[in-house]
């Protein structure tokens, strides 16, 4: 061999993998399990919608929605129970949204974040987001259906009691989502000489809109889907009328699918099935809402 | 004599008449000119930390002073002090006195709204609003109570051409800040800052996050727009220092025996020629000589 050809060979490099087996291996196996994971969600899910719809898509019509409740199940539909749940999370859901918007923006843009009464209040806050629901229920029942308030079973007393079951997770997310936003677009506002009220309502708020979106829609859910605490607020399962008043009987869909389901008939049982599906659908558009304000009020920093 | 009280209420930005506060600087500035910002015996505390120690300084009018020191000296500190930014920092708290034409800043005759109004500030990154550039410049009028139309529209094309933004960005005014490019984004904020007309612009290094391009735009709209605005402007960047500034404070830091954390002092304030060419004090000749820092 030439010295020259001595000192290419020296020279030349190379870009091949060199990985050992052993950590290729793992990088597989790791990768495997999230795949694996991923998988489980999937099936679950899937299985879900799929037996679901088998079964209910045959009863899934006109006339499940434009008839009430009945013993009959070939007489039975969902109406009062559609528009129970649609008076309860649509009340729950602006007034817990008024009120953990005002209660975040206090918490997260006023409040002094080391007096220790603010941070009893957090503390507070978080612990209630993660009481069982049932308790509501019976709070609900202690309080907005029995005396003080005397109620009774009434869409307001629900109304109610979803809005204190709501209002931490929204509150909790609602302060997320100011705390995203940038410091240094406060100080920008601060610095032309903007109040603190102006800093929040012209750029704090608009900035944390999407995530208030999506945490409100969040909360907005889980109390269209709840049933537990309604069943101690007197939801009744065959109510052949549609609320009118905030003073009137109601029951709600998740509570009519319970029924439904424990009735010996097998035709309930279909018709408990095209009840989830109405249920389903109605979670889905509340998804879709949020989706659109996140897009359309997205800001890339 | 000015008040910086909120019972001027909307009334139209008062210029000073006149000065009755001597300076009392040892050279190179002429007798007549006027000192606006004052800090006498400033310190600053961040809870028990004191991150700056007896500060004294002057700021004159139509002149830049810039402030320049190592890292964590409390040029940022003192300069948000000016315009009671460190107000926003729960745990800051001040002793001695910074005064605006000899009014306290921090006494009970000022609003923080309105000294910040009459001392504007440009920040290390720029941080347009996520509105348009319209909206941008519109900003700080809006919040101070200007509704008409054409008003603003005057506004902001004043402004944008203070900036030296104007032609880039006539065409889109509608169009978002953030999509302009760091050295437009920073020029927005400069006309954002003096849309609302201030006496005085703090400058917390501005070119930081900017190429050298948009760095030498920035240093001569600095000059174009310094008979207007008295500048205050924290640099790195002691040629920046240099070039663009009438007077220099040096700033270090000395283990401070009370927390054994440093604290910032200001070393001695002067003409911006002598202190790079001939300083007082042998500290400030290491650090514009390169020795340190």
């Amino acid at each position: 061999m030439s010295t020259v050809e001595v000192v290419r060979e020296a020279a030349r490099i190379s870009l091949a993998d060199t990985t050992s087996r052993a950590r290729r291996g793992r990088d597989a196996v790791f990768l495997g399990a999230l795949w694996l994971s991923l998988l489980v969600a999937i099936v679950t899910l899937a299985t879900l919608v799929t037996s679901t719809l088998v079964t209910g898509i045959g009863s899934l019509d006109l006339r499940l929605v434009s008839s009430f409740p009945s013993p009959f199940a070939a007489d039975a539909g969902l109406q009062s129970a559609l528009f129970g749940s649609l008076w309860v999370t649509i009340t729950s859901g602006v007034v817990s949204l008024v009120v953990a918007l005002g209660t975040a923006i206090y918490l997260e843009e006023f409040a002094d974040p080391r007096s220790r009464i603010q941070r009893l209040v957090t503390v507070n806050i978080q612990t209630l987001a993660g009481v069982p629901s049932i308790v509501y229920g019976i709070l609900g029942l202690a309080f907005f259906v029995r005396k003080p308030f005397d109620w009774g079973f009434t869409v307001g007393a629900a109304a109610a009691t979803l809005t204190m079951m709501v209002l931490p997770l929204m509150i909790v997310a609602s302060r997320e989502a100011l705390k995203a936003v940038p410091p240094s677009l406060r100080e920008g506002a601060y610095a032309l000489g903007a109040t603190r009220w102006q800093t929040v309502r012209k750029q704090v708020l608009p900035a944390a809109v999407p995530g208030i979106a999506t945490g409100s829609i969040l909360g907005v859910s889980r109390a269209l889907g709840e049933s537990a605490p309604l069943i101690l607020l007197g939801a009744l399962a065959y109510v052949s009328y549609n609320p009118t008043s905030f003073a009137s009987d109601f029951t709600v869909l998740p509570l009519l699918i319970f029924k439904w389901s424990t009735e010996v008939q097998v035709e309930f049982r279909a018709l408990a099935a095209a009840a989830i599906i109405v249920l389903l659908a109605m979670l889905l558009a509340l998804n879709l809402v949020a989706i659109v304000i996140r897009d359309r009020s997205r800001i890339s920093w | 004599m000015v008040t910086l009280g909120t019972e001027t209420g909307r009334a139209p930005i008062l210029r000073p008449m006149q000065s009755t506060v001597a300076t009392a600087e040892p050279s190179g500035v002429e007798p007549t000119s006027q000192v606006v910002l004052e800090a006498r015996d400033l310190n600053v505390y961040y809870g028990d930390f004191r991150a700056v120690q007896d500060v004294n300084l002057d700021c004159h009018k139509g002149q830049i002073t810039a402030l320049i020191g190592p890292s964590g000296c409390g040029k940022t500190t003192v300069l948000r002090c000016f315009n009671r930014m460190n107000d926003l920092i729960a745990s800051a708290r001040i002793e001695g006195s910074v005064t605006y034409h000899g009014i306290d800043l921090y006494g009970p005759q000022a609003d923080a709204g309105e000294v910040r109004r009459r001392i504007g500030m440009v920040f290390q990154k720029p941080n347009p609003f996520p509105k348009s550039v319209y909206d941008n410049v519109a900003f700080g009028p809006r919040v101070n109570g200007e509704r008409d139309k054409k008003r603003l529209d005057e506004i902001v094309e004043r402004s944008l051409r203070g900036a030296a933004l104007w032609d880039e960005v006539k065409d889109r005014l509608d169009a978002s800040g953030l999509g302009l490019s760091g050295g437009q984004q920073q020029r927005l904020c400069i006309a954002r800052t003096i849309a609302v007309d201030p006496e005085v612009v703090l400058m917390d290094e501005p070119c930081s996050a900017l190429d050298p391009i948009a760095t030498a735009r920035i240093e001569d709209l600095m000059q174009e727009i310094k008979q207007q605005y008295t500048i205050v402007i924290v640099t790195h960047n002691m040629q920046q220092a240099a070039r663009v500034s009438d007077r220099t404070a040096f700033f270090t830091t000395e283990v401070n025996p009370e927390s054994d954390r440093r604290t910032g002092r200001l070393v001695e304030i002067d003409d911006t020629r002598k202190i790079f060419s001939n300083p007082s004090d042998s500290r400030t000749e290491a650090y514009v000589s390169g020795k340190f820092g």
